[in-house]
């Protein structure tokens, strides 16, 4: 059986940004796993700009973004296979995968870092009634359609969910020629971007219709039409508001669920509320040795903190490799409260520790003017003031480690002062 | 001029069409639709029943006993998955215990093996997610779970193998009796044959109608399901039913299915429209609150699609399979809804013989009864896996993430008989798109790969048929 030192799953930004840091810190004999026919995961079709801010202080497209670490990982000579999917890692981190080429064939890992990005929530998980036409997309697969293989799924098109990528394809098929009569969002509060609400549908007068979802869905064989309706504050259609739309297209934006189907039967700990691995300060999983980033890891907004993330699960996972011990244990659960719904990680080390760690967080609601605070002990070590909070943006909190040295409980909470 | 032609390509038609193709006769299935299975056969609870809930010397208590038994060999015969789960009718208080006696009794009486009541420490042992409120259970161990897909297209691809030929996007719009033979007036000509037989689901009685004076009457009765992911297919192991009670009516069953999924229905609701296969916020909820009623924690959350399916309810209640009296020649398989799936092997034999009755067929020689379903590569060896691959490169290229189905899968599926033309024709014989993310991520490499051996540009390939088209022009084309 062959062995290498690092088996990345997936060769998105985080599995690329991992590896690179992997390689840049001496580990050799590495390994990427991608399924796709290239590099890059789903930045290859995000062709709009505005990625890299952070990370290079430019505004790159998606693909230009990936081509920087696709080239970086090139250069450091990395080896990945394509085409080729993972069945199965076992516990004693033993990769099944296959692709056309070599057939079905197990390598041994001596660290493995899960990257394996996220997937759309389909329409039969919202239960939406009517028939099941033709011409009902998730907006990542209609993305995948219009920006890679050129096609256009549909000309009069509804969209469902504001998430960023609803709100992407809204102005994509805009471009396109397509007709996008209305976004409809059953939140009262848009789940994207702010900057993408003002720059995708405010700039082509595409109206988003906040607290209102789709009721029935009409057509035979192609969508001819949705029906919207208003919802109460328990998101229950109210009798009596239906709108009726035409269109031949409707684009699903109703979340992002990281795919963790080989975590879960490799037998991983997962979190119900990120629906991701539950991970300590070194990113690694409940199993020694196996580490997690970016999307698999929590929904990520910004692909910049993607990378970052990425960039210290790698990190961690050289720490392992080198000390060939539990990187670090899972001793403190960090405790969330009043409207922090999750932190990752969801663990924290005191002793063993880097001396900053990342914590990030979502928020449940929209908070104004509210203060983002974490706790030790008794202790509050952190006080940001924060003038809006909405669950469509990923905060962060520094924490350091001289803050946490010798605590029993680490309490990150929202305060109104 | 042609021996047969048997209208609908569902369960019954096929059935049929398997049997007869045992004989030397020419046989033609027409269907309205794209493909095999795409009425009443495709949406249904997937379960063969054990048979004790038909009355006594129904037709439909016959056939379904009949049917069930037939199912190991038939199954094995073409390569179709079957698991005998068994089932379980469950009830909630002490005195309803007198009614499972009556049933297991009917059941009895039916011709059913095996029948016993199962008592509350039994019951829980059997289920550990059986309703707290579940005294006790008429269990059934001959009950099973199929995927009526893989019978429907097995059935017919045996059939077509054996001679038998299909033309689907046919519509037949009226049938005319001529001097001991039919004249069928379609949507692609006029076709002529000795003998017709009626297997057009919700649609029987309209065929039936215009050669029988003696009319019949079929209500399409919605049933609509909710399919739950794979990570949950286990939280039942029988396929478990209530029985029908004051308080709550007539329940749903919950049952896991023969691919691993957790399937809740159906409602019940007439309707008049015999297309109207749309689901409804009000049944949803209804669906969900009944399952609840006999099997605890559902975890409803875990719903990756719901559906609607049509039931073909006549009014007599009872299966119609017969020569009509007025209409020699014209065979009903009329009124054909649950256990209608179960029944359908016992319905293609009893048509065969009243055809044999009729057409005094010789035995045609060559019939093969062995059919090869699309290769599944999970249930190969390691080494025979790499030697396809090896030889077929295919099979190593995943396309569908979800349900781990390769090219190679889906390429066998497009060129075998009567092969897969359309999205969900590639769906109902891979399972590819069938999983959790609802053909999310398989949808553009099906496309593509459909596009490419059916040498038609992809703006023509359709979910099912018809209007259904994915994509409607390539971006520039426009320009």
């Amino acid at each position: 059986m062959r062995e290498y030192d690092v088996v990345v799953i997936g060769g998105g930004p985080a599995g690329l940004a991992a590896c690179i840091c992997v390689k840049e810190k001496g580990i050799d004999s590495v390994l990427i796993l991608e399924r796709e026919n290239q590099l890059g995961g789903i930045l290859n079709q995000c062709i709009h700009n505005g990625f890299g801010l952070h990370t290079f202080k430019e505004e790159l497209t998606g693909p230009e973004y990936a081509k920087r670490f696709i080239d970086r990982a090139e250069e450091l000579s990395i080896e990945y296979k394509l085409n080729t999917t993972v069945t199965d890692i076992s516990t004693d981190k033993i990769v099944s995968y296959m692709n056309s080429t070599e057939g079905f064939v197990q390598i041994k890992a001596g660290a493995i870092i899960l990257a394996m990005g996220c997937r759309e929530r389909p329409r039969g998980a919202l239960n939406i009634p009517g028939l099941r036409p033709a011409g009902i997309y998730s907006a990542g697969t209609a993305q995948r359609l219009v920006n890679m293989d050129g096609f256009m799924p549909g000309r009069e098109v509804v969209i469902l969910g504001s998430g960023d990528i609803g709100l992407i394809m809204a102005r994509r098929m805009t471009l396109e020629g397509a007709k996008v009569n209305v976004v409809a969002e059953i939140m009262p509060y848009s789940g994207g971007l702010k900057r993408n609400i003002v720059q995708c549908l405010d700039d082509f007068n595409i109206p988003l219709k906040l607290s209102h979802t789709v009721v029935k869905i009409e057509g035979k064989e192609r969508v001819e039409g949705v029906v919207l309706a208003k919802v109460d504050e328990n998101l229950l259609p109210i009798a009596g508001s239906e709108e009726h739309y035409s269109c031949d297209t409707l684009l699903l934006s109703v979340g992002l669920i990281p795919e963790n189907e080989i975590s879960k039967s490799t037998g991983i700990t997962l979190s119900n509320i990120t629906n991701g691995p539950v991970v300590n300060d070194s990113f690694e999983t409940s199993i020694p040795g196996i580490f997690a980033c970016g999307n698999v890891l929590h929904v990520h907004d910004l692909v910049d903190f993607v990378c970052e993330e990425a960039k210290a699960a790698g990190k961690h996972a050289v720490k392992y490799l080198k000390t060939s011990k539990n990187v670090g244990a899972f001793d403190i659960k960090i405790k969330t409260s009043n409207g922090v719904r999750y932190t990752v990680p969801q663990f924290i080390n005191p002793e063993d520790m880097d001396d900053k760690v990342v914590i990030r967080f979502r928020v449940a609601n929209i908070y104004k003017d509210m203060y983002e605070s974490i706790y030790v002990d008794d202790r509050r070590v952190i006080h940001k003031k924060r003038q809006i909070l909405a669950p469509g943006e990923m905060e962060t909190l520094n924490i350091k480690k001289s803050d946490v040295a010798g605590a029993s409980s680490v309490l990150v909470t929202l305060e109104e002062n | 001029m042609r021996d047969i032609i048997i209208i609908g390509a569902g369960v019954s038609g096929t059935a049929c069409a398997r049997e007869l193709s045992r004989y030397k006769l020419d046989i033609l299935v027409v269907e309205s639709r794209e493909d095999v299975c795409c009425g009443t056969s495709k949406a249904n609870s997937a379960i063969v029943h054990a048979g004790f809930d038909a009355k006594t010397d129904s037709l439909m208590a016959k056939l379904n006993v009949i049917g069930n038994a037939m199912m190991d060999k038939l199954c094995k015969e073409l390569d179709i998955k079957f698991q005998r789960n068994g089932s379980l009718v469950a009830c909630y208080s002490e005195n309803d215990i007198e009614k499972l006696e009556e049933l297991k009794n009917r059941g009895i009486a039916n011709g059913v093996n095996g029948l016993r009541i199962v008592y509350k420490d039994e019951l829980n042992k059997m289920e550990q997610n059986i309703s707290e409120k579940a005294v006790a259970a008429l269990y059934a161990p001959s009950g099973g779970i199929i995927c009526p897909f893989d019978l429907n297209i097995g059935m017919a691809e045996n059939a077509a193998s054996n001679g038998v030929e299909f033309i689907f996007d046919c519509e037949v719009k009226k049938i005319n009796k001529g001097d001991s033979f039919y004249e069928l007036e379609t949507s692609m000509g006029i076709l002529k044959s000795k003998l017709v037989i009626n297997a057009a689901g919700v649609y029987a009685d309209v065929f039936h109608n215009m050669v029988s004076s003696k009319k019949i009457h079929i209500t399409p009765r919605r049933g609509v399901y909710c399919l739950l992911d794979k990570s949950v297919g286990n939280h039942v192991k029988s396929t478990c039913f209530s029985l029908p009670d004051e308080v709550y009516g007539k329940g749903v069953l919950v049952t896991p299915t023969v691919d691993g999924n957790l399937l809740v229905g159906p409602t019940a609701t007439d309707i008049a429209d015999k297309e109207d296969t749309a689901t409804t916020a009000k049944e949803i909820k209804e669906l969900i609150k009944k399952a609840n009623i006999n099997v605890k924690n559902i975890p409803i959350k875990q719903v990756i699609t719901s559906f609607a399916g049509l039931r073909a309810h006549e009014d007599a209640g009872d299966f119609i399979v017969e020569e009509v009296e007025d209409a020699p020649g014209f065979i009903d398989c009329a009124g054909i809804e649950s256990p209608g799936l179960t029944s359908s092997p016992a319905i293609g034999v009893r048509v065969a013989n009243i055809v044999k009755g009729i057409l005094k067929p010789k035995e045609n020689e060559n019939f093969i009864g062995i059919r090869k379903g699309v290769l599944n590569p999970d249930n190969l060896s390691i080494e025979e896996r790499n030697k396809l691959i090896k030889e077929y490169p295919a099979y190593g290229n995943i396309v569908c993430r979800c349900e781990t189905v390769s090219e190679g899968e889906i390429i066998d599926a497009i060129r075998r008989p009567l092969g897969a033309k359309t999205l969900d024709g590639i769906k109902r014989r891979t399972r590819a798109g069938a999983g959790r993310c609802q053909a999310g991520f398989c949808t553009p490499r099906s496309i593509e790969i459909l596009s490419r051996e059916l040498n038609l540009p992809q703006s023509k390939i359709s979910k099912c048929g018809g209007k259904s088209t994915l994509i409607v022009e390539a971006i520039k084309d426009s320009l």
